[in-house]
């Protein structure tokens, strides 16, 4: 388990200045992960708010080597470069033993990115796959994806008098990517920095793919003030919509487990996004919303019971 | 920034080498609060340092030194973590 002291003494490889909004959870996410890998790394991105706020030609805010193609083939990219690794490695031009991790968001991954990435777990490269869930394409200005919560707004499914915002429920990455049979899966948050540098550090270990989905609280996107980053990660979690879990080998654990299971309104409360929600006309999309959070929770508890 | 280059001297692709040159982009600029550290009270966890998006924490040999202006955005997320008995980041309003 790195502490935070561990930590310090590691190169910053995400620099400031990069054009992030204020109080970002995704490049915070960013910064912690390439804190915590083991190095040297060398990284893909699709495009996304990452790949905008990073890389403004002619400026870079990775210390790291980057390589950005297209919205739809980090995982495809990142395949690309760790075969052409494994290749220069068999002839000798390269010794040394380097990381490869993909940051996409959640557009980038759980819709446009997913049949590269799917493909390229498939083909089982040794490559970490970091997906930075902000529930919303966020870059060209919050359209729903399929990462989106329940009854949430955005400019694609606007709250108003004929739709309480989303009607659908968000799609369950981390179970589809586990069900790639893959070594190692886990999900996490930037609240809790020690679990995400555990998390990285294993992945970087297995023999293969991995993948983690980070929740990077938007303050655009979710409407909420930026000082409430850490806050509203850390809620999703003891809410238990986002709970700390992951998959090693087939078996599931849950590495934090909550003292006590907050109503999912303590979560939802704080984001502009749900502020319909609490509209006495819309109080069964809320019903249904902690429903759904306690199933899926109800499920991840069987699995880890299951699983040992 | 120097003066950009013609398509004919370009590199295939966009290939970015310079990797300092991103810090001529002061994005302290964009600052409506500004965050003030109280030296006398910090207990240098480090907390403020590990959530901060912006690596505008200046760490000397794993102590807390200060805030870099240059790159704070004013977020706020660092007195918002800062433990609650200690208190040591305040939010102030930025004067023009």
């Amino acid at each position: 388990m790195p502490s935070i002291k561990e930590l310090s003494r590691e190169p910053e490889l995400f620099s400031s200045g990069h054009r992030a909004c204020t109080g970002c959870g995704e490049v915070l996410a960013v910064r912690q992960v390439l804190l915590a890998a083991t190095k040297p790394v060398a990284c893909a991105m699709p495009t996304g708010c990452l790949e905008i706020v990073s890389t403004i030609y002619p400026h870079t805010a990775w210390q790291v080597p980057m390589f950005h193609s297209a919205f739809e083939n980090a995982a495809a990219t990142i395949s690309g470069m760790e075969a052409a690794y494994r290749a220069l490695k068999r002839k000798g031009k390269i010794t040394e033993e380097i990381n490869f991790i993909a940051f996409g968001g959640d557009g980038g991954t759980y819709d446009i990115g997913f049949q590269a990435l799917s493909g390229a777990v498939e083909r089982r490269h040794r490559f970490l796959y970091v997906c930075l869930d902000n529930e919303a394409y966020m870059n060209t200005g919050i359209q729903r994806s399929s990462a989106t919560p329940l009854g949430a707004h955005t400019t694609t499914s606007p709250a108003g008098k004929v739709k309480p915002g989303k009607l659908e429920w968000r799609k369950d990455i981390v179970e589809i990517m586990i069900a790639h049979d893959i070594p190692y899966a886990a999900q996490a948050t930037v609240w809790n920095w020690n679990d995400l540098a555990n998390k990285v550090r294993k992945a970087l270990s297995v023999n293969g793919p991995s993948f983690i989905n980070v929740l990077v609280p938007c303050p655009l996107g979710w409407g909420y003030h930026s000082s409430q980053t850490i806050t509203l990660s850390r809620l999703a979690v003891e809410t238990c919509f986002w709970p700390l879990y992951e998959c090693e080998n087939h078996k599931y654990r849950l590495n934090y487990t909550p003292k006590e299971k907050l109503p999912i309104t303590e979560w939802l409360k704080l984001q502009d996004r749900f502020r319909h929600l609490f509209r006495e006309e819309n109080k069964h999309l809320l019903n249904a919303f902690q429903e759904e959070v306690d199933r899926r929770w109800e499920l991840l508890n069987r699995k880890i019971k299951c699983s040992q | 920034m120097s003066k950009l280059k013609s398509w004919k001297e370009l590199p295939c692709g966009a290939i970015i080498n310079d990797l300092k040159a991103v810090l001529e982009n002061k994005t302290g600029t964009w600052r409506s609060f500004r965050p003030i550290w109280n030296k006398e009270k910090c207990i240098n966890c480090l907390t403020c340092w590990i959530y901060c998006p912006d690596a505008a924490i200046i760490l000397v040999d794993g102590k807390h030194q200060g805030i870099n202006y240059d790159y704070c955005k004013g977020c706020g997320i660092c007195a918002e973590v800062c433990p609650k008995k200690v208190q040591a980041i305040t939010m102030v309003k930025e004067e023009k």
